[in-house]
């Protein structure tokens, strides 16, 4: 598979372009097209959790002069949360998507989003890792303002204007860092770090990537535009934006530049972790308050992630120990795995909810699952895991980041992780008594089950969720160690600059 | 000069006679500029992106002094989307050939003599695809843009 690697961007490329094409000459190419593309890119990345670390060379050129492809654990497990995901969004969408008009334009756009979220993953090319930022950034803006409602666009344009001040940020900071060290070469650029040290120049540009990457993974000093973006967006898009953009974008990024690049460091540390505590407080209380299914999900969004920052946070500090910070970062890891497949399905339901009943208002819903058994079904197991009630996948992401956080000594970081894990069980029991349970409006009572392409991604996702919850100590050894040693070692990806 | 079609004399579409006659002097001069920037984008400063603007500001050019039917029958939005995503198909059909020498986007064909017009491998190739793209998607967007500032001033006439 080392010598396909670029492939994860090629293919979406190539199938936004084919598809567009096509679309000419059939109604229904575009949509064999993109599924054909992601279903293949699903398996791809699969495949690719076989493989041990390597560099690849685009066109041959020699590092550090040329574009280098970088592949190690952490790549591993985002292509496949990117992918898998995806391939279900786009079964998700030949269906409902026949509400909208311009569909090959829509697959056109979520493949470049892929392909973009794809590019940021495998490069290890600081100004590749910018232009790739850009185009899953700038598809996104579209997508989210795809249905061209006065909502919709609105929240489309504070997304690119805020998104805008993010990529100026990050795009600055790579400017520096490219001035300090005189490379783009991500281990190139660590190797010239290791000799600089931390000087105030670095300082700024560590600042720039917190405020850029951060504004990117929606952490709350910087999260105003995910409220609105999220819910405006068709529900595959928000399912994509919650489940995968913000986590391809912004933790991705900020754990490649902050563990492998600029090296583990003690007020990175802090800071991320008191961004992380934010972000779980401040969006679950405002989660409570929601009327709007989608909404209430976006904040929830933010309050998960925080739970993602946190442990990266205690995982960054140099001074906890190895074991604590190595349990923090597969709980953050984990947790963003998890989140990425609860929400996703979460969105994916409060798309078909709104499928066939019109609304997102949970104020006009209830009762729901008498009528559509699939959806209700999936939707209440997606909420649990989302809650950490065991033994979904969730409750032992929770677990683990509380446990690291206690060992490590942070007891009111943990505290606030416990009373967080609380508020999120009792907004999702809002979500489920306003819009599963209850009394069934007479509006609603004529409302069916969603379509088949529409429930069988659901039960997929929701599959997944008990899945990874009860095979835990498998996925845990497979899967995250070693994306855990691959990250906590900088040395390791130093050197596949040398591999190569 | 540049051969226009009679009904572009049509006095109520487009500027005055004046820029209509400079226009078709000058039309010309700019395309063949255009390709002369894109087909030594691996020589001289330039290359598929500059050479594609400057192609883009000539059909824009035609739109400002002879109005935009005209400019939409030389290319229309579907041949422009046929031909932005056929130049963008062909860019990364480029780089898939590279994967028969081994690498994505490996300048597989023979550099030849270095400072010739027939050098520097896929480079040129590279340029002309992207010349395609950049030319329709520019016009593209120019008429979607002066197509929503024709609605939205009819919008606002009327709310007058």
């Amino acid at each position: 598979m080392q010598g396909y690697y670029p492939l994860f961007t090629a293919i979406p490329l190539a199938a936004t372009f084919i598809g567009l094409l096509l679309s000419k000459i059939g109604k229904r190419m575009a949509d064999v097209v993109a599924f054909l593309a992601t279903a293949i890119l699903a398996v791809m990345s699969v495949l690719m959790l076989f493989e041990s670390p390597f560099m690849y060379k685009v066109g041959g050129w020699l590092p550090p002069w040329g574009i280098m492809l970088a592949f190690d654990g952490l790549s591993a497990v985002l292509l496949v949360v990117i992918n898998v995901i995806s391939f279900l969004a786009i079964i998700f969408s030949l269906k409902y998507m026949t509400t909208y008009t311009a569909k090959p334009k829509y697959y056109g756009l979520f493949l470049l989003m892929i392909a973009g979220m794809n590019g940021v993953v495998i490069t290890g090319d600081l100004f590749n890792l910018y232009v790739f930022l850009e185009i899953a950034s700038i598809a996104s803006y579209a997508l989210v303002g795809f249905g061209c409602e006065r909502e919709e666009l609105e929240a489309s344009f504070k997304y690119l204007i805020l998104g805008g001040i993010a990529s100026t940020a990050v795009l600055f900071g790579i400017a520096f860092l490219y001035s300090i060290t005189g490379s783009l070469n991500m281990p190139d650029v660590a190797q010239q770090l290791e000799l600089v040290g931390i000087t105030r120049a670095v300082a700024f540009v560590i600042a720039l990537f917190i405020m850029g990457f951060g504004l990117k993974a929606s952490a709350v000093p910087f999260h105003a535009w995910l409220p609105d973006a999220h819910p405006s967006a068709p529900a595959p898009i928000s399912a994509m934006l919650s489940g995968v953009l913000i986590k391809a974008l912004g933790v991705y990024a900020i754990m490649r530049m902050m563990f492998h690049v600029i090296g583990r460091n003690e007020l990175v540390a802090s800071i991320m972790m008191f961004l992380g505590a934010l972000s779980m407080v401040v969006a679950g209380l405002l989660a409570i308050g929601q009327d709007d299914f989608k909404r209430m999900l976006a904040y929830s969004s933010i309050s998960q992630m925080g739970y993602v920052l946190i442990g990266l946070g205690l995982a960054l500090n140099p001074n906890v120990a190895t074991t604590v910070a190595a349990l923090a970062l597969i709980g953050a890891i984990f947790h963003l795995v998890n989140h990425a497949v609860f929400k996703s399905l979460l969105f994916l339901c409060s798309g078909s909810v709104e499928y066939r009943t019109g609304t997102r208002d949970l104020g006009k819903l209830g009762g729901l699952i008498r009528k559509m058994p699939v959806t209700g079904a999936t939707c209440s197991i997606g909420s649990l895991a989302i809650a950490g009630i065991p033994p979904f996948n969730g409750f032992w992401s929770k677990l683990i980041i509380i446990i690291a956080l206690i060992q490590g000594g942070y007891m009111i970081y943990g505290t606030i992780a416990v009373v967080v894990g609380f508020l999120t069980l009792v907004y999702f029991i809002k979500l489920q008594r306003e819009a599963l349970f209850g009394p069934l409006p007479e509006k609603l009572e004529g409302v069916r089950e969603a379509p088949f392409a529409m429930t069988l991604p659901l039960v997929i996702l929701a599959a997944l969720c008990v899945a990874l919850g009860i095979a835990y100590p498998l996925v845990d050894r497979q899967l995250l160690y070693a994306a855990q040693e691959a990250i906590l070692d900088k040395v390791a990806f130093m050197n596949l600059l040398m591999g190569g | 000069m540049v051969n226009l079609p009679d009904e572009v004399g049509d006095p109520t579409k487009g500027m005055t006679s004046i820029v209509k006659t400079i226009v078709r002097f000058v039309l010309g001069i700019v395309i063949m500029f255009g390709a002369y920037i894109v087909l030594y984008g691996h020589l001289t400063p330039g290359g598929g992106f500059a050479g594609g603007v400057i192609l883009a500001c000539g059909y824009i050019t035609l739109t400002l002094a002879f109005g935009r039917e005209l400019a939409l029958r030389k290319m229309g939005d579907t041949a422009a989307s046929i031909l932005d995503n056929s130049g963008a198909l062909a860019f990364l059909v480029i780089g898939f050939l590279g994967f028969t020498g081994g690498y994505f986007f490996l300048n597989f064909i023979d550099h030849g003599q270095t400072f010739r017009l027939f050098s520097a491998g896929i480079i040129p190739l590279c340029n002309i695809a992207i010349a395609f793209k950049v030319t329709s998607s520019l016009f593209a967007i120019f008429m979607a843009l002066s197509i929503f500032g024709r609605f939205m001033s009819r919008l606002v006439e009327e709310e007058e």
